[in-house]
């Protein structure tokens, strides 16, 4: 059966293990730059700082008590598992805050 | 009320489920006495339950270190006493000066505590900072207890409760007590729609303490008193010890788990509902002292913010010991946000009140009639 | 507000379709709320406008309801000058009489003579093995990063759930050029067919979903019924969920990225702080707070109206927040338009007749969430697992936690950042199962302020000796 091979093949689902968001409209809008725990990464103006991170890598946070790391839950601010730190701006919610050009974005 | 049924006949009625009141019924229990525990909400509802979460001896005032002393030894063996520890952990508490006065104050401390076999070390301000490079530049001086610790409110007194009820007493929550009275011989007690006769009563009942008493014809000026407390999101762990400073307008600790636990000031309350509040005015006070004693903190959020109902008597300490008007009526109440630490001897205390009509621990500053000069 | 001092200070919190409406019986009214909503754009999540600078027509962004889309926005947009609007400013603690507002990292109060309250809702989820990886969103996340970013949650996505999202959002997707992996519906086909003559109440709304049910399967993508999922598997991200279908045989298909939700659950953390009543009800098993048809509830001075009161969709809360709004004007003395209130009213019950079908249609699924396995992490705040929360109902080293309050004590499940806003229905559900009691017996999570985390901040005006660094 097609699904159990699927469930062998661990990966063979996605392009990789950690999640990657996928642009599919408004693709056109300017570039935006910013660093990643120090890495520069480039996002489009308008991304919230959400979609900015999982556009440069698989994971917004690092849940504190060892299970592993998280990508934000509900994209509408009421599950709160998306706060980063930004240089300079203290905690930010990463799905309710715009993405800024040199932000200085610090996952926990 | 009516009421149905024949009294529960007991040994001893304690009313008021916190930790005086549960660590009687379980140092009574173990010594084979009979006792039924009356609880209005659930156990450990209000301030034993709701509290900080500090196990300070440090800064009591003289005449409560000798229960401070006992109750920390009891801290330390609540596994073999109950069977959990309640998270507690002998981190150590450090009171912080923020200017000469307050320095003043610590070092005069230092006799008390002396006197009273409490260990503290003094630290001057170069001293303070190399050991605890956490602290912001406003602390000067501070004064660490190293037997001094924290633990989490939420566990201990479901587990003293746990225990005692395994030992044999009687523990029943949402069980408001309607009406009491003493015959002459016995007091007996309608809460839920039953009735409840015992020889001896113990009034262990916080905040509602008060009125207890007043029913057997003892004043005691009692208000109530809500700390205003937050929490933070998970830091990763870098503050041992317990902080408070002098004059006790902010108090801090981390939990393993990370989060800050802070408090200062008031909320409010209805006891009379009851319904507590923490207020924000309060809570953005507390947010400027904290940072002031730990900068680190300005790069956290809050994520909750509680308060609870204890009981405050004038002088700040509470009312321990027999009644003046009734034989064999104990209070233990108006704790004035020391119970949580004291709460497991006060209950030791309680049981040898009762059993051996004495106790090694002075109470006469615990008095309830020495508020009768003042009135 | 210059010259307005007889008037009654009036706010109202959320600018969705509920608030909107509210807003704009009162601006007619002769009034000026001031409307304060945590999102930078009006809209609510509904009609969540996209940010600026993108170019996508409401035809693109809202389909069907692209008609209604514009006439909220643009019913919003003529409200301006006429209110006192505050947006990305969250209300995090009411009391007193007044809302404390947090905005852009500073603090602020609003004292308030009456208040209406059309906070929306988000997602009801039930936790699953795997379900904290990066690449589960619920079902409305998924939505919104597609409606308001742009962006789909994965390549490959697989949507579970129940519920009238459960079809338009994978129907969306698949429009928009992502794969849709599975839609995996636990009601069963009984389930709806059942619900036909109810949702009849609403041909129109009716006709969608059967359109988007319809679309699906026509263009080739497997929808199960009256399966349940069972683990979402990966490491550091998603590769497969495996479920179980109607017939009990174990399945497992690829995907990179899980859509969850089981309809949706009001916002009501505020409602509470302002001391709102709250009634259980056994539609949405849960607590609502309680609020009569015409939007007041028992406190007097407090509305509430949309899905924050509960769950009806856009086109009640709209109804909901005009209706909400006359009652205000109503209370305060001022005259009403009886024939148009009497069109609200009844349009809201030919709404509830539509809305108690697709309850029928999409039920939750009781047994998946009391049966989450002990080892499943249930708070995925604190980390706790369902396993924990069952010990707190035995009395073992402590007393037994007869209610969620005090499991939340006992065991930190709802103690963290979002309060147990997203675990709460299945913490509720499995402490029920586990007490033996009746799902109202173990009560609600109260409410705590702030109700969203809030930035710990030194001001120099009430600590003079805290300089902020």
């Amino acid at each position: 059966m097609v699904e159990s091979a699927a469930l062998k093949t661990a990966g063979g689902g996605g392009n990789g293990k950690a999640m990657r968001i996928v642009r599919l409209a408004e693709t056109g809008r300017p570039p935006v730059t910013f660093t990643l725990d120090g890495l520069k990464a480039e996002a489009l103006a308008g991304d919230t700082l959400l979609v900015a991170i999982l556009a440069a890598d698989g994971f917004v946070r690092t849940s504190e008590f060892g299970d592993g790391p998280r990508a934000g839950f509900c994209w509408m601010g009421a599950c709160q598992d998306c706060w980063v730190t930004v240089e300079g701006r203290g905690r930010l919610r990463a799905c309710s805050t715009p993405v800024e050009d040199g932000m200085k974005v610090i996952r926990t | 009320m009516s009421v149905s049924a024949a009294p529960h006949e007991t040994d001893v009625l304690i009313v008021g489920g916190g930790g005086a009141g549960t660590s009687a019924a379980l140092h009574l229990a173990l010594r084979g006495t009979r006792v039924i525990l009356l609880e209005r909400g659930q156990i450990g509802g209000q301030a034993s339950g709701v509290n900080y979460g500090g196990v300070r001896q440090q800064g009591r005032h003289p005449a409560e270190l000798p229960i401070a002393r006992r109750s920390r030894e009891i801290w330390g063996r609540l596994p073999e006493l109950i069977g959990s520890d309640a998270e507690f952990e002998n981190t150590g508490h450090l009171k912080l000066a923020r200017n000469a006065a307050e320095e003043a104050d610590l070092v005069a401390y230092l006799d008390v505590a002396r006197d009273h076999g409490l260990p503290l070390q003094f630290m001057g301000n170069n001293e303070i900072h190399e050991t605890y490079p956490f602290l912001g530049p406003t602390v000067v001086a501070g004064s660490f207890a190293p037997e001094d610790g924290v633990a989490n409110p939420r566990l201990l007194v479901p587990g003293i409760a746990h225990a005692a009820r395994s030992a044999g007493a009687t523990i029943r929550e949402f069980m408001k007590v309607d009406a009491i009275h003493h015959d002459g011989h016995q007091f007996l007690a309608e809460a839920g729609g039953e009735a409840f006769r015992a020889p001896v009563m113990i009034n262990t009942a916080g905040f509602w303490g008060g009125a207890i008493a007043e029913r057997f014809g003892e004043s005691a000026p009692i208000a109530p008193f809500n700390p205003n407390m937050l929490v933070s999101e998970p830091m990763p762990y870098f503050i041992v010890p317990n902080l408070g400073v002098v004059g006790g307008n902010v108090y801090l600790r981390q939990t393993r788990r990370g989060n800050i636990v802070f408090g200062g000031g008031f909320g409010i309350s209805d006891p009379s509902v009851p319904w507590s509040r923490p207020l924000p005015e309060a809570s953005r006070v507390i947010m400027g002292l904290a940072i002031a004693l730990v900068p680190a903190l300005a790069s956290a959020t809050v994520i909750r913010s509680w308060t609870g109902i204890d009981g405050e008597m004038p002088d700040h300490i509470p009312v321990i010991g027999p009644s003046r008007t009734t034989p064999n009526l104990f209070h233990a109440f108006g704790f004035s946000g020391h119970g949580f630490q004291l709460g497991p001897a006060v209950g030791s205390i309680l049981a040898e009140l009762v059993l051996d009509g004495r106790t090694d621990i002075p109470l006469d500053a615990f008095r309830i009639d020495r508020f009768a000069a003042v009135q | 507000m210059s010259g307005d001092s007889d008037k009654p200070r009036i706010a109202i919190v959320g600018a969705g379709p509920a608030g909107t409406r509210a807003a704009e019986v009162l601006v007619a009214a002769g009034l000026r709320p001031v409307v304060i909503d945590e999102a930078a754009a009006n809209g609510g999540r509904i009609y969540q406008r996209q940010p600026p600078g993108f170019s996508r027509s409401p035809e693109m962004l809202y389909g069907f309801e692209a008609k209604k889309a514009r006439a909220v926005h643009g019913a919003f947009d003529r409200l301006a000058g006429a209110i006192d609007y505050r947006p990305g400013a969250l209300v995090w603690n009411i009391g007193q009489g007044a809302l404390d507002l947090m905005r852009d990292g500073d603090y602020d109060r609003l004292a308030y003579d009456r208040l209406i309250l059309a906070t929306g809702a988000m997602d009801r989820v039930i936790p699953l093995p795997g379900w904290t990886l990066p690449g589960v969103t619920t079902l409305g996340g998924a939505q919104v990063a597609l409606k308001a970013q742009g962006v789909g949650i994965g390549q490959r996505v697989a949507f579970v759930g129940t519920g009238p999202l459960l079809f338009l959002v994978a129907y969306q997707y698949a429009k928009a050029g992502a794969t849709v992996a599975l839609v995996l519906d636990t009601a069963t086909f009984a389930d709806k067919a059942s619900a036909t003559l109810g949702l009849m109440n609403a041909p129109k709304t009716f006709a969608k979903g059967i359109y988007y049910y319809g679309w699906l399967k026509s263009h080739g993508v497997r929808l199960v019924e009256g399966a349940m999922p069972r683990t979402i598997n990966g490491e550091g991200g998603v590769t497969a969920l495996t479920w179980r279908d109607a017939s009990g045989a174990d399945r497992a298909t690829a995907c990179d990225a899980v859509a969850l939700g089981w309809g949706l659950k009001p916002e009501t953390q505020l409602a509470d702080l302002a001391g709102v009543p709250f009634a259980y009800s056994e539609r949405q098993r849960g607590w609502l707070p309680e609020v009569d048809a015409a939007g007041r509830t028992p406190l007097g001075t407090v509305y509430m109206a949309g899905d924050g009161v509960r769950i009806g969709g856009a086109d009640v809360a709209e109804l909901a927040g005009a209706r909400a709004a006359w009652s205000l004007v109503e209370d305060i003395g001022i005259a009403v338009d009886k024939t148009e209130i009497a069109r609200i009213d009844r349009a809201l019950a030919r709404e509830d007749r539509f809305r108690r079908a697709v309850e029928r249609a999409g039920p939750f699924p009781v047994a998946l969430a009391a049966g989450i396995a002990d080892e499943t992490v249930l708070c995925r705040c604190e980390r706790i697992t369902a396993g924990e929360l069952r010990a707190a109902a035995r009395e073992e080293v402590r007393l037994a936690a007869p209610e969620v309050n005090r499991a939340k004590a006992f065991t930190r499940v709802g103690m963290g950042r979002c309060q147990g806003r997203v675990c709460g229905p299945a913490a509720a559900e499995i402490l029920a199962a586990a007490l033996g009691s009746p799902l109202p017996e173990v009560g609600r999570l109260r409410g705590q302020a702030p109700v969203k985390p809030i930035p710990i901040r030194a001001d120099a005006a009430l600590v003079p000796e805290a300089k902020a660094s």
